[in-house]
This record gives C-alpha cells, sequence and structure tokens, in this order.
C-alpha cells in the first residue's frame, strides 16, 4: 500500500540523518586531537614541542647568523607567585645549547602546585625553538615561602625562517593545585 | 476542499488541542507565536541595552547585567526567535507548497516544538540564580564561560541541548517531508525556493547543531569533571573554542538566512507580476553559499594568531561567498526589472531585505578583508554588519512572511495602512539604530561595554533612539495580527492578484486538513 511506502521511505531517511546526527557529533570530537596534529605538523598557534634530545642538539652551529630571543613571564590570574626570568634577552646563534634559569617565589600560606605553559611568537617560529630541559615539563610544587631556580636548555633550530631574528618565548603559570597530584601527595601525608 | 472530504476531525477543543497537536498547521502557528513572544522578551532585553548606553557612565545597570543582557539578548534572538520563526514557516508553508496533507513525522514534530518553552525557561531563568545569568556573550568562549563563568552555566548548556535537539528533530522532519510526501509532478526543480532553501538549511542544521552539543559537552566536562578542552592549565587550548564554536556558528548564521532568501523568492515575483528570473541559478546559488559556510569559520577569529596562509585562505574564501549571494540580489533585481510592481506591505519589507541585506553583505566583505578586520575586530562595526543582515536581513523576511501568508492562515486581509505604518516606522527606526553603530564602530568603539569615552557619546544617542522606535513599532505588528485573526475583509484563495504556487488553491483560511488527496499535477507549474 502507499501509506506503507511513505512510511517505509520515512524510516530510511530518519535513518540516515540520525546517523549524520551522531557522525557529527564526533566529528567534533573527532576535531579535538585533529586540532592538535595540525598545530604540531604546522607550528601554528604558538605550541612549542616536547622535549628535544642532547644528540638531537649536535647541529651545525650557525656562526654567520644572530637571533635575539626574549623571556617573558606571567602567572595567572590571582596565583600570587613571583615568577621572572633572570635574563631578559639573549643573543644566540642557531644551533647552539643555551642555558638560562627563571626564579620563582610562592609567598603563599599554603602549598601550591604551578604549570608553566609556552608559548613563542611570532607563530612561525615556534617550531624551531626547541627545549632541551625545561620546568615546563612538569609541574612545580613549592612550600609557603619556597623559592626555586628553575632551568631552561634550549636551542634555536638553524632552519629558522631567514626573515625571523627576534623571537619571544613566553610562560605563563597557572595555578593547577587542585587537579595536581603532587598536591594530593603532599595533602596525604 | 470539497464536502465529500470534510468526515475528518476539526481541531480537539481546549488546551488539549495545542498540547497533543500533530497538525502541522497547529504546530506552525505555536512555534510562529512562540518565536513572536522571544522576539519581544529579547527585543526588551535589547531596550535595556540601548537605554544604558542612551549616554556615557552607569546610568541603570550594574556593569555585570549589562554582560548578561548582551548575551542573552543574542541567544534569546538567534535560537529562540529567528529559528523558531522559520520552523514554524516550514510547518505551516511546505506541506502547502509541495502538496503534502502533513509533515512527515506528525509526532516528533510536537515534540520538537514543546522541548522549546522549556529551553527558554531554563536560560531565562538564570537570570533570577545567585551569580546571575550568563554574562559571557552569545558566543560563549571559554575558559570565559567554563573558568569564570556563573554557577548558573550548567543550566544554560542544559538549555542549549535542549535547543539544539529540537532544531535537530526539525530539521529531520523537513528533510523526511521535502524528500518523501511531494505531490505527484512535483519534481525537485518544480519547488518552490522556500521549501529549497529550507532543503538545503535543514541539512546545514544536521551537519553543526552536533558539533554545537559537542562543544557545550565540552564545557561541561571542563566545567565539573576536571578535563581540560579549554583550560590552557591543563594542556587545553582556549583557541580551540573558537575553532569549535564557528564551526558551528558560521554555518549557523546561513541557517537563519537561507529561508529568508526563500521568502523573498517567494514575494518579489508576486508583486513584480513576474516569474522569477533564475530559478535554477537561484537553487545552485544556496547550495554554493551552504557549501562556503563550512570553510570560511576562521574569519571571525583573525586576531588570534593564524598563519599568513590560513589568514588567506578564510579571507580569499569569503570573499568567495559574494559570488553566490551576488548572483541573488541580482535575480531579485531582475525579477523587478520591467514588472507590474505594486507596493503592499509583504513587498515593502522584501524590497527592504533586498537593499538593507546587501548593506550588511557589503561590510561582510569588508571584514572578511584580513589587515583591516585586525582595526574592525570586537568592534560596533561588528555589530553594526551583522544587525544589518538579522534585522532588516532575516527579521524583515519574516515580517514580510507574515503580511504575505496572514491572509491564508486567519482567512482575512490584514490592515494594509497598519502594515504600511509598521513597515516605515521599522524601515527608518532600524536604520536609525544600526546605522551610526558603523560609524561608532570605525572610530574604535568595542562591543559589550556598558559605558564609552564622550567622542561615543553622540551617535549612542542617535542609535538609541532609533532603538526605542524600532522596539515599540514591533507592536503595531502585534495588533495588525490580533486585528486580522479576529476579522476583516474576507481573503480570496489566490489572495494576491500574481501569486503562484499550490498553496493558493486551497481556500482561505487554510482548511484544518489539506491535500488529502494529491493536488492535480495540472496545478504544479515549473517555476
Amino acid at each position: 500500500m502507499k501509506k506503507d511506502q511513505a512510511q517505509s521511505n520515512n524510516k530510511t531517511v530518519v535513518g540516515k540523518l540520525l546517523l549524520a546526527v551522531v557522525g557529527m557529533f564526533a566529528f567534533g570530537f573527532a576535531l579535538v586531537p585533529l586540532y592538535d596534529v595540525i598545530c604540531d605538523i604546522t607550528g601554528l598557534n604558538g605550541k612549542t614541542g616536547g622535549r628535544v634530545d642532547i644528540a638531537e642538539a649536535g647541529l651545525l652551529i650557525d656562526e654567520e647568523r644572530e637571533v635575539t630571543v626574549q623571556f617573558v613571564a606571567y602567572h595567572n590570574a590571582a596565583m600570587g607567585w613571583e615568577f621572572t626570568p633572570n635574563v631578559a634577552q639573549l643573543t644566540v646563534k642557531p644551533g647552539e645549547v643555551n642555558v638560562i634559569s627563571y626564579t620563582v617565589t610562592n609567598p603563599n600560606e599554603a602549598v601550591m602546585v604551578g604549570q608553566a605553559i609556552p608559548s613563542v611568537a611570532p607563530n612561525a617560529a615556534a617550531a624551531h625553538l626547541n627545549k632541551i630541559e625545561c620546568f615546563c615539563f612538569e609541574e612545580q610544587l613549592l612550600q609557603p615561602g619556597e623559592s626555586a631556580d628553575m632551568p631552561l636548555r634550549f636551542f634555536v633550530d638553524p632552519a629558522l625562517p631567514a626573515g625571523i631574528n627576534k623571537l619571544t618565548l613566553s610562560y605563563t603559570l597557572y595555578d593547577i593545585t587542585e587537579r595536581s597530584s603532587k598536591a594530593k601527595a603532599v595533602a596525604s601525608r | 476542499m470539497s464536502a465529500a472530504h470534510d468526515h475528518h476531525h476539526g481541531p480537539a477543543k481546549g488546551i488539549s488541542r495545542w498540547l497533543f497537536t500533530t497538525n502541522h498547521k497547529d504546530i506552525g502557528s505555536m512555534y510562529l507565536w512562540f518565536s513572536f513572544a522571544m522576539f519581544l522578551l529579547g527585543g526588551t532585553f535589547a531596550l535595556v541595552i540601548r537605554a544604558e548606553l542612551f549616554q556615557p557612565g552607569l546610568q541603570f545597570i550594574e556593569p555585570s547585567f549589562f554582560n548578561q543582557m548582551t548575551t542573552m539578548h543574542g541567544l534569546i534572538m538567534v535560537f529562540g526567535a529567528v529559528m523558531p520563526a522559520f520552523v514554524g514557516l516550514a510547518n505551516w508553508m511546505i506541506p502547502l507548497m509541495i502538496g503534502a496533507p502533513d509533515m512527515a513525522l506528525p509526532r516528533m514534530n510536537n515534540w520538537s516544538f514543546w522541548i522549546l518553552p522549556f529551553a527558554f525557561t531554563i536560560l531565562v531563568s538564570t537570570l533570577f540564580m545567585e551569580g546571575g545569568g550568563p554574562n559571557f556573550g552569545w558566543t560563549f568562549y571559554a575558559p570565559l564561560s567554563t573558568t569564570y563563568g556563573p554557577p548558573s552555566t550548567t543550566f544554560f548548556i542544559l538549555a542549549v541541548h535542549m535547543m539544539g535537539a529540537s532544531s535537530i528533530m526539525g530539521a529531520i522532519n523537513v528533510i523526511a517531508t521535502i524528500l518523501n510526501m511531494r505531490a505527484p509532478g512535483m519534481t525537485l526543480m518544480k519547488m518552490p525556493l522556500f521549501v529549497w532553501t529550507w532543503l538545503i538549511t535543514a541539512y546545514l542544521l544536521i551537519a553543526v547543531m552536533p558539533v554545537l552539543a559537542g562543544v557545550v559537552t565540552m564545557m561541561l566536562f571542563d566545567i565539573h569533571f576536571g578535563t581540560a578542552f579549554f583550560d590552557a592549565a591543563g594542556g587545553g587550548d582556549p583557541v580551540l573554542f573558537q575553532h569549535l564554536f564557528w564551526f558551528f556558528g558560521h554555518p549557523e548564521v546561513y541557517i537563519m538566512i537561507l529561508p529568508a532568501f526563500g521568502i523573498v523568492s517567494a514575494i518579489i515575483p508576486t508583486f513584480a507580476r513576474k516569474r522569477l528570473f533564475g530559478y535554477d541559478s537561484m537553487v545552485y546559488a544556496t547550495a554554493s553559499i551552504a557549501f562556503l559556510s563550512f570553510i570560511v569559520w576562521a574569519h571571525h577569529m583573525f586576531t588570534v594568531g593564524m598563519p599568513l596562509a590560513g589568514q588567506l585562505f578564510f579571507m580569499y574564501a569569503t570573499m568567495l561567498i559574494a559570488v553566490p549571494t551576488g548572483v541573488k540580489v541580482f535575480n531579485w533585481v531582475a525579477t523587478m526589472f520591467r514588472g507590474a510592481m505594486t507596493f503592499e506591505t509583504p513587498m515593502l519589507f522584501a524590497i527592504a531585505f533586498v537593499v538593507l541585506f546587501t548593506i550588511g553583505g557589503f561590510t561582510g566583505v569588508m571584514l572578511a578583508i584580513t589587515p583591516v578586520d585586525f582595526q574592525y575586530h570586537d568592534t560596533y562595526f561588528v555589530v553594526a554588519h551583522f544587525h544589518y543582515v538579522l534585522v532588516p536581513g532575516a527579521v524583515f523576511s519574516l515580517m514580510a512572511a507574515t503580511y504575505y501568508w496572514l491572509p491564508k492562515w486567519t482567512g482575512y486581509m490584514y490592515d494594509e495602512t497598519l502594515g504600511k505604518l509598521h513597515f516605515w516606522l521599522s524601515f527608518i527606526g532600524v536604520n536609525v539604530l544600526f546605522f551610526p553603530q558603523h560609524f561608532l564602530g570605525l572610530a574604535g568603539m568595542p562591543r559589550r561595554i556598558p559605558d564609552y569615552a564622550l567622542q561615543f557619546a553622540n551617535f549612542n544617542w542617535i542609535s538609541s533612539v532609533g532603538g526605542f522606535l524600532f522596539g515599540f513599532s514591533q507592536l503595531i505588528l502585534l495588533v495588525v495580527i490580533i486585528k486580522c485573526i479576529r476579522g476583516g475583509k474576507k481573503a480570496t484563495a489566490e489572495v494576491w492578484e500574481g501569486a503562484q504556487g499550490l498553496e493558493w488553491t486551497v481556500p482561505s483560511p487554510a482548511p484544518y486538513h489539506t491535500f488529502e488527496t494529491p493536488p492535480d499535477p495540472k496545478l504544479i507549474k515549473a517555476q
């Protein structure tokens, strides 16, 4: 009968469309890792890569070229930590390994855990600032009133695009006391 | 309809008619009334904003409440007024236009409407909660809406989920109706453009509403379950939010304008007494706009620090949209060219739509130019742009549609004098309201601020006067509709002299049940 035909047509259409709805919902979540992958490949968004081995750092040093690296440090919102780089800027040669340090102090009366998140400007340089050792790879736990010196060993990749001769490496320190496992370990002691 | 078909029950009596109805006309009417109520509520919020901005300094409200007003105004107008109004028109008109007895899935139709009052009750109730309602703008960027949002954000998320579910069900219903319920002889390329634009809009809804649901779900997890999708401290990325939101958000703005194109394409030929110029190109232009809407989202976020290649891609892709849109505008103009035009209220609104929407389109092309967007970003220029495409664009098309089909719905002619008064006050009001905002934006006034520098005082004053003029003029529309329901000159079946299409072959008012037997295929003409 014609009516049954219409009913079954409707079922097919509704089924396909519901599948599309579920698919697009999943696609929304798939965009999260996809976005990270695209940022990794292209070095967009100022995201820098993870740890680079020191062996890889044995690149030819480009003696001809000088690049200025500026260091800035912020802490997020009401964290209250003091957080400063010990040098404001450094002139480096691409390929050479440099070490600088940051001082961080917790003036609060409570144990706190911080996490530094790096960002590099301009974006095109983000993939070429390589960190061998960085405090941003781990969480920082400070007792009340405690100070720490945190080292950063890095090199600028000689593949840095020719037009760029000044980079800014910015760290933002976030209070992650609540979500940190380190803080929980201290609290249970 | 002949008496032989009259063995059906009429509508049920009392409140149960509206609660349990599966009739597309009843549900369409409920959608339209609901969206009109939301239009007045969202408009009231807009008047609170314009009252506060009438002069510099803080006069009436606290900045935090001001932020709630801008947020709620946006959310209610987008999700409560414009979208449900188009769904209401789809419910009423699509079955009549394609010769179908009802929507394909009448019970789901009832459900998708009745979700809305609950969703908006939840949303509006947040204003009375501790900490206030959402105050982060209708775009609810994280971490403003996650880390720094008020406690009521969770209710906001629930409300958005419910609206999304309602929209998705509405879209499924429209697609199933158009694909399966067309009368014999109604081929796809004979469908009225309103049906075509709604078919494409429904596909857009199905593609992007689930992404919006995903975004608010991620927000929910960030707020309550310790994930860090958008929290940089936990390895997430706030810019990710903007990418996800605008992947939904840009197609969303076309969801709000494509059905408007369909309405205008129905009205202009009627009152120009000519066939629509370039029907096929209209269909292809609509489909092209829908496709392009998916690849331009990042033009909303040029200032986040994209690489040059990305900025260029999104700039060119955005400018490309002007081509199919231009095809449409030229087709409307060509339809009017040498037509025997008369200027009844629907035609006035439709012509105003063509002119003012085009102005909004031009400022859109200006905003697409990446280097100048850095200056315009987040200023009143953006506010002026999107209000030009949404108010004298989408909202004017809805008003045109209301006047055009009101005699078919009620069986009586509306009051033409009041209608023209409503048009002219709205037309003057909307331009006085939004045109000065271009200048404010170019001079550097930022969006979403309750107070401003003295140099912006004059244009804000003018804009507020226009706002109150436009706002109160809408009460005339309410009077016209109520008068028209209660009586007036009897409308004929054709209503308009030059009207084409199946909806004009049924009597006015349209009987409760129509096209239970398919219409005569000879009535179905090429557009």
